[in-house]
Formats: structure tokens, sequence, C-alpha cells
């Protein structure tokens, strides 16, 4: 299978050629390798996701492609081009919008405004217009509140749109980090263990909730989990690592039967 | 009457934009601003203006502005005094140079120096926060009144150091000088502060607001979804100082007159303004009203009553004022960080389900 031809999927999704490709990748903090020259590739439209035992690196991954770990080895590659060392915001700008291991939301902030501030790649009027609440500034906000709405209620969180988030529960939190995410309308969507901590049905709700992002709006989606089982039910493919390093790569069937990824998760104790 | 939410549904994304989104404040706003433009013009007199209601005015501009960088935008800083100064002098200078350009302009441009100053002193934020930031901004706040007192350039080489404010009119009115009437500059005042009220509030409710709080939570994760750190804490320090400017500009040209920078801008003016924002709310348009209303009037009530009504020594009140107001912080800033303004809206909250709680 070419990964340059577009194919469809069993269940009617069409997946695309190549959208990003890291290669080579190496990331040391002092004298620890957090990724040792790792390559994998994500397409368009698929649900790609990085699995591993705790320390893996996986967390350390997303990072990389946010542009908030700058690596010591390798490049990546996105929509055809080497992408050029860039500053976190930059990369937002470019269309990848993430979600966080440890919840990352504006907690002085409402829902609605934390969900908002996911359009700022949408939202550019200028600080005069915003200053007169005239014109440009206003259009947009009116504009963007619609189609942040519509992921409101997608998302299923209408009645706690004006709250601060502080207040909310953690599984609601992790949904409106989502919201934001999405609001941002990415090209590739990062989450990071977006069904940690969370009890079965919540985390139904979230497979539920990513499945249909990936379905009804054809977002690319890169997804960290810890839970195997998760994995094998959402993803297309599957990149495993173990020690930083990737020992693993494929459908999540062939995913299950390589002698290297058995060993790791029975030779790992994972929580 | 009742103060009501319920029954009041929007029916735009626009109507639940506006600032008073409730029918009930929105009323209280425009009755406000009829008195405040219409009645107390008519009531006043020169010791309620120069003792309280152009203060309150101009501190509760400042006010503002420091609360966009520190309530909003989470940078602290110690500058205050030291922007109202740039403001004063930009506008002294302005008003002896260009004597023609209407006083009005002159505040305004006064403010846009200082907004050029404020994101000159504010890049060190980019690398440095809290602690090290405030200390940064002090030694700001101190090189600023050195600057004022050293080069006479600032002072046009008056022999006294000081700086003064000649007559300058708006429609024909004197608003600065020594013959204006109570009424004309407080009219003059009050139309700066709702002027920047009006912009802080967009400013704020908008996307501009939005990467500062975003930036003041968690800048990190605010970076990584797309705001430019750079630019947004420019824009707060930008934005804050243009306000501190007007303020400045304002207390010097309207309120004071004449001007000893050390003495009218010291690090105590900084320390003033950051204890307004502190009492009134981080993060509150309002609270910075309430702040400066609060701290302004608080000295006059304990002079008139301890020291008229009861006949204390002055400087015994004085020092009973430094406790309040410093025991006030120690449980704002423990009990309730949001200020005034948070228990106005406990009330309001309690008030809107009155009588039915829950
Ligand atoms: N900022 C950092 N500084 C130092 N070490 C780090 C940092 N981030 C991650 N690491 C290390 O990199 C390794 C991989 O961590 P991480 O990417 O968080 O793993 P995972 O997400 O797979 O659990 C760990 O050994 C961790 O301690
Ligand atoms: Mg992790």
């Amino acid at each position: 299978m070419s990964t340059q031809e577009s194919y469809v999927t069993d269940d009617g999704r069409t997946i695309g050629p190549t959208v990003m490709e890291m290669k080579n990748i190496t990331l040391r903090f002092g004298g620890v390798n957090a990724i040792t020259d790792i390559s994998f590739d994500i397409r368009e439209g698929e649900i790609r996701a990085i699995i591993g035992p705790n320390g893996a690196g996986k967390s350390s991954m997303l990072n990389v492609i946010s542009g908030f770990y700058v690596p010591q080895e390798g490049e990546v590659w996105y929509k055809g081009a080497k992408r050029p060392q860039m500053k976190p915001y930059e990369v937002a700008q470019q269309g990848i919008a993430r979600t966080f291991q440890n919840i990352a939301l504006f907690e002085g902030m409402s829902v609605l405004d934390n969900v908002m501030t996911g359009r700022i790649r949408q939202m550019n009027a200028g600080l005069l217009s915003q200053a007169l609440w005239k014109g440009k500034a206003q259009k947009e906000e009116v504009e963007n509140r619609e189609v942040v709405e519509k992921i409101i209620d997608f998302l299923e969180i209408q009645a706690i749109r004006k709250t601060p988030v502080g207040r909310l529960p953690y599984g609601l939190k992790k949904r409106v980090e989502l919201a934001r995410a999405l609001a941002a309308e990415p090209s590739i969507l990062l989450l990071d263990e977006p069904m940690a901590g969370m009890n079965v049905e919540e985390k139904e709700d979230m497979s539920r909730f990513v499945l249909d992002v990936n379905d009804e709006f054809g977002t690319t989606i890169a997804l960290i989990e810890h839970d195997m089982g998760v994995v094998m039910d959402l993803s297309d493919r599957v990149v495993v690592m173990d020690y930083g390093k990737k020992i693993g790569d494929g459908t999540p069937d062939e995913v299950r039967n390589n002698q290297a990824v058995i060993d790791a998760y029975l030779g790992v104790a994972h929580d | 009457m009742f103060y009501r939410e319920a029954g009041d549904f929007k029916t735009s994304y626009d109507a639940d934009n506006q600032t008073f989104p409730i029918k009930f404040d929105r009323i209280g706003y425009y009755v406000a601003l009829l008195v405040a433009f219409l009645v107390v013009p008519f009531m006043i007199n020169d010791y309620w203006v120069n003792a309280i209601f152009l203060p309150f005015l101009i501190y509760a501009i400042a006010a503002i502005g420091l609360n966009i960088l520190v309530g909003y935008c989470g940078q602290v800083s110690l500058g205050t005094g030291g922007f109202m100064a740039v403001g004063a002098y930009a506008c002294y200078k302005l008003m002896t140079s260009f004597p023609e350009v209407n006083i009005f302009f002159h505040v305004i441009l006064a403010g846009g120096i200082t907004a050029i100053v404020g994101i000159l002193f504010g890049l060190p934020s980019l690398r440095i926060k809290g602690f090290y930031l405030a200390v940064a901004t002090l030694a700001a706040q101190f090189f600023l009144v050195w600057l004022f007192n050293r080069v006479p350039w600032f002072y046009n080489y008056s022999a006294s150091g000081q700086i003064s404010a000649p007559e300058r009119t708006l429609f024909g009115v004197p608003v600065t000088g020594a013959n204006t009437s109570a009424w004309a500059t407080y009219l003059f005042c009050l139309v700066f502060l709702v002027l920047c009220a009006l912009v802080a509030r967009n400013l704020t409710r908008g996307m501009a607001g939005r990467k500062w709080m975003a930036i003041r939570d968690m800048d990190i994760a605010a970076e990584i979804i797309g705001v430019n750190p750079l630019k947004a804490k420019m824009t707060a320090f930008g934005v804050s100082s243009f306000f501190i400017g007007i303020s400045g500009a304002l207390f010097f040209a309207v309120y004071l007159g004449a001007v000893e920078v050390g003495e009218a801008f010291g690090i105590s003016k900084s320390f003033l303004v950051l204890f307004m924002v502190i009492i009134g709310g981080l993060g509150s348009i309002f609270g910075s009203f309430a702040g400066a209303a609060f701290l302004v009037l608080l000295p006059v009530l304990l002079k008139n009553v301890l020291v008229g009504g009861l006949g204390w020594p002055t400087d015994t009140a004085a020092h009973l004022e430094f406790l309040i107001v410093g025991a006030l912080i120690v449980t704002f800033l423990i009990a309730e960080p949001h200020g005034l303004a948070q228990l106005w809206r406990v009330t309001k909250e309690k008030l809107r389900l009155w009588p039915f709680p829950h």
C-alpha cells in the first residue's frame, strides 16, 4: 500500500496522501533520549494513534509537532514541504491544534471565551476596530461565534457556555478543551490522552466525539492513548513507542500481532 | 422594580455580546451616565471637584489602564507613577510646543506617547515574569522620575524644575490654567473616562482580551494554541500605558496644574493605583471604578469623621487610613482576589434569584 494514493476504508472514509511526515526525529533532554530516531507519517483524514507505556516519549513527540520542543535531529515535513524551525504559535497558525495530557484551559475565562480563543487563526481584526467594536471586529465576532456555537452544540456543552472553566469537573474540562481545539478547524488535530482519567461512560462519549469529528469534518487526528483497547477501536494506523524508540507501526491488527509490541506491553507494567 | 435576568432572552449573538447583557444593568448604566453628564455638573463646586470628582475620574482611568495589564494580562507593574509622569510631561511639551492644537488632542497624543514608552519598558516581560518583572517595572518608575528631574528640556528649563499648565480652552471654555470652573474640568475628565472605559470594555470582550487572559491564565498553552506572546504582551503594555498616560496628562494639566515629578508621580502613586485595582477587582472594568472610588473617598471620609467630627489630630487620622488600606489589601488578596467587583457580582446573583434561592 503506497502512502501517496488515496484509499477508502471499510467504513467508507477516504484516507488521502501524507499530510505530515516525521523524519528521523531525535530529542534529548540532557543525557536522556526522550525520542530516538523515529520516523512516521500521518495521512490526510486518518486517525493515527501513538501508543506506548508511560515515559515512552509520546507527549514529547506531540510537543515536537507543536513546535514546543525542538528536536536535536530530524525533520518535520508538512503538506509536502520541510518545515523550518517555528515558534509554537506559528505552528498553530498553520492549522495544527491540540489538547494536552494535563488539561491546559484558561481557568479564569468562560467556556465560551475558551472556545472562542480557538478561533485565533480566523480572527484578525485590527486593534482599532476592536477598540471601537465596529466594522471587521464586530462582524468577525458574530461570524465566529456562529461557528463556535455549532461546536458547542456538537460536543453537547451548551448548558455550561457561560460558566468559568475553573468551576467545571474534570470530564467536562476535557470536552471543553476538545471544543477549543476543534474551533480552530485544524488540518491536523493532536489529542494527548483525551480519555485519561475518565470513567467508562465518559470514555465512550469521548470516543464517539473523536470518531464523529473525523467522520463529519474529515479532520486528520493524531491521538495518544494509553489504553490499547480504545486505540484498536478508533484508529486506522498505530505507531508504537517504547523507551523513545519506535517498535511498531501499522494497522491495529498488524500491531497487535507484532512480537516486539507484545513484549513491550507484557514486559512493562502499565497503569 | 426587581433585578431580573429571567425572561430576557437574546435573539442574536450581537445582542448576547453587548456590554450589559442584562436589561436592568443597562438601564442602571444609562441612568448613571445621565446623572453624571446632566445632573452632577450643576451641583458641584470647587471643593467637591478637587476633593472627590477629579481624583476619582482620573484615577479610574489609571486603574482601568493598570487593570488591563495586571488583571487581564497578568503582567505585574509597579511603574504606573512613572508612566503617568510620561503622560504629564508629554502633555506639557505638546501644550507648550503646539499651543494652537486643541488640548483634547494633546491629552490623546500624550497617551499615545506613553503607550510607546510603555511598550519599550514592557519588553523585559518577554523574558521575565512575576517578581522579577515587578522589579524591572520598579526600575522604570525610578528611571523615569529621575529623567524628568534631570533633563531640563522636559520642564522647558524652568527655574523651579516644575511644569505648570498654561490655560487652554475647549469650545471657548477654559479646562486648564487658573480660570477653570468646576463643571468644565469635571466634564472634560468625565468624557475621557467614559471613552477609556468603553474602549477598555470593547477590547476586553473581544479577541484582544481573550489573548491577554489566555497569557494570564496559562502562557505556554496560549502560545501553543496560537497566541503570539510578544504581540499580546506588547498590546497589553501599549493599551495599558495609553490609558495611564491619559490619566497622567489630566492629573497634571487639569487637576494639579503644576507638578513636581517626584512628588506627584513617585512610587507611592504606583502603589496607590495598584491598590485600587486589587481592592476593586483584578480583571474587571467595573472594579477599576469601584477601587478608584473607594480609595478616593476613604481618606475624605475619615478626615471628615475623625478630624472634623471627633476632633482627632490630622496625622493620627492619616495613620489610621494607612492601617485600614493595608488591612483591606491583605483581606482582599486572601479572601476575595476579585475585589469589590466580585462582591457586587455575588450580591447581584443573589438578587437575581431573590426571593427564591436555588
Ligand atoms: N521538559 C522535559 N525535561 C526533561 N525531561 C523530559 C521533559 N519532557 C519529557 N521528558 C522526559 O522524556 C521522557 C518521555 O516523556 P513523555 O514524552 O512525557 O512520555 P509519555 O507521554 O509517553 O508518557 C520521559 O523520560 C520524561 O521524563
Ligand atoms: Mg504523555
